[in-house]
């Protein structure tokens, strides 16, 4: 079977499980009244919690009061993970057929869907503005696919066990779906625009899935917000790949990285193609959560758990990072956006982390901890490896689908309980969520061996090598390890160890989480242990080129770095290197136990200590006020006010001139009808009036007056011819 | 004993027009001005049978019956248009119908 010609059929399946379950779930799994008229009450009881911990989950009230399960509710735990898995398969069947053509690139067009609208490109020729409805295989797409559809599937199975209690069952998967394929048509399409499509429905699908608990007025401003800080982004790549198309005449990939292969790139100036890059990376820092568009991934974790590991952890939040990748012949060509683009990457990945240092809510710190990772594989974008980039976010979709799974297990135990301070002493009682999620936290700290160790040590190597990296750059990467390691161990650290802090009927709860939530933990901690090997640094001699997969596998994908590297290095200072990131990470977590384990009062002093900065730390760095006081008071707000006295005075002002003027001009008018006008007429009749009065006289109404004017005026004529003759 | 001659006839048939046109203009009864009216026209009858007389030519006999003929149709139309008038303003006095003016 020819799989590759297949391939548009990859985000089908998911559409068509979407398709089921919006149009026909309810029927599957129909919802309570009750449950409805329930929801205002829920709104109420989650508004007298603070804001860090309490969002008490749908769950506990799930346990306490949820619909009984409909029998048919089974065929939408059977058909959503079916379709995804479809998927997984046939990208899978095509991923390796692909593995035996020669060019590695296989495209199918079904149709064409913008047709041909002539334009004038920059230089003059003429070129028609138009797309395919066309798929694209390559090395990096299977890849992105691969990941999207495993861990997607792996995320459909667990969310059977965690959403099993909830209502709108249904929902939830039906939009999981549609996400899903969402995503499929951003990673295979062929043009820009087709990407733009499925980087648009991502967005729908993240704001229908963050506010999935429509009912909390949180989770319904956290959906707008990432709607709308999105929206920013979005306005960026639009204005991007116009301006891409107006150079290189075409917005299928594939010819707009021949048209790019001429150019000569713009070391010098910043001219078309560098605005072209920066455009696009304004609209990856909104999909990618970058400084400064990234406030809106941490309040993303009002959705479900399971969400937050799908789409905030492991497939959407990438595809600002693959559209970079994707676009990497044009960022070849642009070193100063690159610059930038390595920029923003290194002060996301500190400002994040260092953010996640200091929250207590465990699905804060990781929203944190994945804002950071992103700036990692964004850092490397910007140093032009785009592999080792794909590469982090490939390790990255596992271990931080773990990790999101695992705390949705752990705040499934605790009965909806987020904040850490009220955890600790979870290891026995949730062993394999404990023993999964240590698996994780290790993967992400860089410990040799596992997935994120090979990601990250390449790309902090990259960026102390490349051209285009700096020892700046690569200090800044350093330190976040050590702060990813601190927080990853912190978390841990107050999740599972020491006594437990919760209040008796909770612990009284504690429990398992069933095996729908645990074998995707498993599956997925294998990943995180084993899914680094296939990009063994070239440093280990001793390993055959068969571990280093990956890079050769996407070497086809990627042009090289123009100014080419850094002639043969001395390894001694590679060596250096990778031993101290691994130093750091292991620092990071001894600190971590020495803090939260070894001497549990530490923190509280610390943070008294340094009071200022742990304030800084633990409100944001003030980011989102800052937010708030510059756009949404400032400019919303008061702009608005401006706008409001703008109207009033200048709008409103013109208008009520305008009819000033007409009134003044009417008095005038009026002036000269009366008098003028109307003076002529009157006259006129007066003249009339006054000239007739004498014939008035003579024109009395008496028919005998009349008959004596003839008598008279025959005897006129009479006498006149009596006297002649 | 004097014969009759056409002088006296003309002479009878100047007063009935006099007679005739002073009734009309002076009158305020419709009714007598239109009686006046038939004055007028005997008097021309007179006239013309007078002559025809006297020239011993029977075209003025003739002629006064075309008027005899027309006096009647006149005086219907007459008395009709009286009629019509009294319907819309019951009075017969011609002082008063002065709608012509103006």
């Amino acid at each position: 079977m020819n799989f590759l010609d297949l391939i548009w059929l990859i985000p089908l399946f998911p559409l068509a499980g979407a398709a089921m379950m919006l149009m026909l779930g309810r029927n599957l799994d129909p919802q309570p009244a009750s449950e409805v008229a329930l929801a205002p009450g829920l709104e109420h009881t989650h508004q007298d919690h603070g804001h860090g911990h309490g969002h008490a989950h749908g769950q506990d009230h799930g346990h306490a009061h949820g619909p009984p399960a409909s029998p048919l509710r089974f065929l939408i735990s059977w058909i959503c993970p079916g379709m995804v898995l479809l998927s997984f398969l046939l990208s899978a069947g095509a991923v390796r057929q692909l593995t035996a053509t020669e060019s590695k690139v296989h495209e199918v067009v079904l149709f064409r869907w913008i047709a041909g609208l002539p334009f004038h490109l920059a230089d003059g020729r003429l070129a028609s503005f138009g797309a395919d409805w066309g798929f694209l295989l390559d090395p990096l797409s299977s890849v992105m696919a691969l990941v999207v559809t495993g861990v997607g599937f792996l995320i459909h199975v667990y969310s059977i066990g965690y959403m099993g209690h909830e209502s709108g069952y249904y929902r939830f998967f039906g939009y999981l779906n549609l996400f899903v394929f969402f995503m499929l048509m951003l990673v295979l399409a062929n043009n820009y625009l087709l990407l733009f499509v499925g980087w648009e429905g991502v967005g729908l699908c993240s704001y229908l899935l963050i506010g999935f608990y429509f009912h909390k007025k949180s989770a319904g401003d956290a959906g707008n917000k990432a709607f709308i800080v999105n929206r920013i982004g979005d306005a960026g790549f639009i204005l991007g790949m116009l301006l891409l198309f107006s150079v290189a005449g075409s917005l299928s990939f594939l010819d707009v990285r021949q048209a790019l292969a001429g150019m000569h790139p713009e070391v010098a100036h910043f001219g078309v193609l560098s605005a072209a890059a920066l455009l696009l990376f304004v609209g990856a820092t909104g999909k990618s959560a970058q400084f400064p568009l990234f406030v809106w991934l941490p309040d993303a974790m009002e959705g479900p758990t399971p969400v937050s590991a799908l789409i905030h952890a492991a497939t959407m939040v990438t595809a600002g990072v693959y559209m970079v990748a994707r676009s990497a012949d044009l960022y070849v060509l642009t070193p100063q956006t690159s610059a930038i683009v390595a920029g923003v990457g290194a002060l996301t990945a500190i400002l994040a982390a260092s953010i996640g240092l200091v929250q207590n809510d465990i699905k804060r710190v990781l929203a944190y901890s994945t804002v950071s990772q992103l700036g990692y594989m964004v850092l490397a974008l910007g140093v032009g490896a785009y592999w080792v980039a794909v590469f982090h976010l490939y390790t990255h979709a596992f271990f931080k689908a773990l990790l999101f799974l695992g705390s949705g297990s752990v705040i499934h135990a605790m009965g909806g309980e987020q904040d850490m301070r009220r955890m600790g002493g979870l290891k026995d009682k949730i062993p394999i969520t404990y023993r999964t999620m240590l698996v994780g936290s290790l993967a992400i700290a860089g410990i040799p061996g596992l997935a994120g160790f090979f990601s990250k040590d390449e790309i902090l190597w990259q960026v102390w090598s490349s051209p285009l990296g700096s020892q700046a750059l690569w200090s800044v990467g350093l330190v976040t390890a050590g702060m990813t390691a601190f927080y990853m161990w912190r978390l841990m650290a107050m999740t599972f160890f020491g006594a437990s802090r919760a209040d008796a009927h909770t612990q009284a709860h504690i429990h398992e989480s069933p095996a729908t939530m645990t074998v995707p933990l498993i599956v997925l901690a294998v990943g995180s242990a084993l899914g680094g090997w296939i990009g063994v640094p070239k440093l280990w001699a001793a390993f055959p080129d068969s571990f280093r997969l990956f890079e050769h596998w996407l070497a086809p994908v990627f042009p090289g770095v123009h100014g080419e590297h850094a002639a043969h290095h001395d390894t001694s200072i590679e060596w250096l290197l990778m031993g101290l990131s691994v130093v750091v990470a292991v620092g990071g977590i001894a600190l971590a136990r020495h803090f939260y384990q070894v001497r549990p009062e530490l923190p509280d002093r610390v943070a008294a200590s340094a009071g200022p900065l742990y304030r800084t730390l633990y409100n944001k760095w003030y980011v989102d006020d800052i937010y708030s006081f510059l756009f949404v008071e400032g400019l919303c707000k008061k702009g608005g006010q401006a706008m409001g006295r703008f109207d009033l005075g200048v709008v409103d002002g013109g208008v009520n001139g305008a009819g000033w003027l007409t009134r003044v001009s009417s008095v005038v008018s009026i002036w000269w009808d009366t008098w003028i006008i109307d003076g002529a007429v009157r006259l006129t009749s007066f003249l009339v009036r006054v000239g007739s009065y004498p014939v008035r006289l003579i024109h009395n109404g008496q028919f005998q007056t009349y008959a004596l004017y003839v008598v008279a005026g025959v005897l006129l004529f009479l006498s006149y011819y009596v006297a002649r003759s | 004993m004097h014969p009759v001659t056409p002088s006296h006839y003309l002479a009878l048939s100047v007063a009935l027009l006099l007679i005739g046109t002073a009734g009309v203009l002076v009158r305020r009864n419709l009714v007598i001005v239109l009686m006046s009216l038939e004055l007028i026209l005997n008097a021309v009858n007179i006239n013309l049978v007078t002559f025809s007389q006297y020239y011993q030519h029977t075209h003025g006999q003739i002629f006064a019956i075309f008027v005899i003929t027309v006096a009647v149709a006149e005086a219907a139309l007459g008395l009709g248009i009286l009629i019509a008038l009294f319907r819309n303003k019951p009075t017969v006095q011609a002082d008063e119908i002065d709608l012509l003016k103006w």
